[in-house]
């Protein structure tokens, strides 16, 4: 493994919280363009990893490198100049409920890039088309939207500045099996539309075989296996073929605590 | 059980809360310093905690200063000293009661709401997203509301000085018979700029006290709305209990010589 061309990298990253170890020294590298996701049963660490990346958390051990330069203890400006290079759609969309839906969409516009707010907001309405909702939805307040609406909102906040990574985290949880179906549309087209680079985590293997060019399984903190989407059905490794086929029975214990 | 233990374990519990709480607070304020500044966001905040304070922290000036004039008579008329009510009362509530008593009910209002507010932002993950959207939340969140809360409570105690005065000179003329000409002139004539200052620059302290436990819990709030309910009450009853400490110490500063 060079270290030229990738995206993202993480390299032994290690992070605990109290006695409870996290993550256990993470291997991780996205190269330039690809959709690695990122599956594990909850608990695993899946979003405290990206979290890490996005330097929300600290990680204890390790070092991140995005576009080949080490991020892992940026802070202030330095970091904000990173962060511009990404997106996030959160779990539960993380709307501003204080804000109307396009000021949503042109947060990072406005606030983190100091765009005039007409301008911004003919970009949200934009980025809202973009993610199938009319021009109407940007006066409303994310309270008024369904869940699957909100993660529409919280896509085209994602993709709003044109970023060069985008995070997905479980992009389809608390969705219905259509609206899922919708939102892995939408994040496969936009993703290639605006030719970023992605890294979802999530435990529904319908959506990763959808969007993923290549799949990385987490479990206790490690890496355990990597490999190109088509792979994961002969991936030999009894870790993968439980989770993927959803058995109870298996070399995977579940942890009752996180 | 080893008595040395537990009490180690809460003594470091306490350095490590204190520590925790003077970090947030040395950010806060380097926030204040260092631009960008908010300014809707101030003029916002603003609204929330002085504006909509005004019925709530005006009704129980009013009150106090009745009381007061209430209380003082009571007391002084066993000494033939009612001639000194007037006095007592401007002093009583421009130096302690108008801003305690603001304070406090600013305390409940405006630490809870923040607490609130801020504490349901982080465990639905809207302080992350402010992050990734590289706005630091510190001086998107909380600089906003400190400087509003520093601003706005020298304010709301001046006009809460005025009402609790006028509360007094209406308990007095009305109910006791004072005569209005001589119970203003005897107000007006004994208002000092000491007495009157002491009093607005307490109220900016207690106004920095309140935000920042309101912020301060909100931020570490965490386990959905349990924990938001636990990180409102925290931030009111932590905000009460420090501006009463804060004004026994400000007393002592600004009073005794």
């Amino acid at each position: 493994m060079a270290g030229g061309s990738a995206k993202v990298e993480l390299k032994g990253v290690k992070k605990r919280f109290g006695d409870k170890v996290v993550l256990d020294g993470v291997d991780l590298r996205i190269d330039h363009g690809e959709s690695l996701v990122v599956i594990g049963g909850s608990g695993t660490g899946k979003s405290v990893m990206i979290k890490c990346v996005l330097g929300i958390l600290k990680p204890d051990e390790g070092q991140i490198f995005v576009d080949g330069k080490e991020v892992t203890r940026l802070r202030g400006r330095a970091r904000d100049a990173v962060l511009r290079k990404f997106g996030m759609l959160f779990q539960n969309s993380a709307l501003f409920d204080s804000l109307p839906v396009w000021e949503n969409v042109a947060f990072g516009l406005i606030q983190g890039r100091g765009m005039a707010r007409d301008k911004a907001h003919e970009m949200a309405i934009e980025k809202l088309g973009k993610v199938g909702l009319g021009p109407e939805v940007g006066a409303l307040s994310p309270a008024e939207l369904s869940g699957g609406m909100q993660k529409r909102v919280g896509l085209a906040r994602a993709i709003a500045a044109d970023p060069e990574i985008i995070f997905f985290d479980e992009p389809t949880t608390g969705l219905d099996p259509i609206m899922a179906d919708v939102i892995n549309d939408l994040i496969v087209t936009t993703v290639r539309d605006v030719g970023a680079t992605t890294l979802s985590i999530t435990h529904d293997m319908v959506s990763a075989r959808k969007i993923a060019s290549r799949i990385a399984m987490l479990y206790q903190g490690r890496i355990i296996w990597q490999g190109p989407t088509a792979a994961i059905d002969n991936s030999g490794n009894p870790f993968v073929e439980q989770f993927i086929h959803g058995r109870a029975e298996g070399p995977i214990k579940m942890e009752v605590r996180r | 059980m080893n008595l040395f233990a537990a009490i180690g374990r809460v003594f470091l519990l306490f350095l490590r809360e204190t520590g925790a709480l003077a970090v947030f607070a040395g950010d806060a304020v380097t926030g204040c310093i260092r631009p960008p500044l908010y300014w809707a966001l101030i003029g916002k905040q603003m609204m929330r905690i002085g504006y909509f304070s005004l019925p709530v922290v005006g009704l129980t000036a009013f009150f106090t200063g009745g009381v007061l004039a209430l209380q003082i008579y009571n007391g002084a008329s066993r000494y033939g000293a009612e001639t000194f009510v007037p006095v007592v009362v401007l002093v009583g509530i421009t130096r302690e009661l108008g801003p305690v008593i603001a304070g406090l009910m600013v305390a409940g209002r405006v630490a809870a709401a923040i607490a609130a507010e801020i504490g349901t932002m982080r465990v639905t993950e809207q302080i992350d997203a402010l992050t990734t959207l590289a706005t630091n939340p510190i001086k998107y969140l909380v600089v906003p509301r400190l400087v509003a809360a520093v601003v706005s409570m020298p304010i709301l105690v001046a006009i809460a000085d005025c009402i609790g005065v006028l509360g007094g000179y209406i308990a007095s003329t009305q109910g006791l018979g004072f005569n209005a000409h001589l119970y203003l002139s005897n107000t007006v004539d004994n208002v000092t700029y000491n007495d009157v200052s002491s009093g607005l620059i307490k109220a900016a302290v207690f106004g920095f006290i309140i935000a920042l436990m309101g912020c301060y819990n909100g931020f570490r709030s965490k386990g959905g709305a349990q924990g938001v309910g636990a990180a409102t009450t925290t931030a009111v009853v932590s905000a009460s209990i420090l501006l009463l400490a804060a004004n026994y110490i400000l007393t002592n500063l600004l009073f005794v010589k």
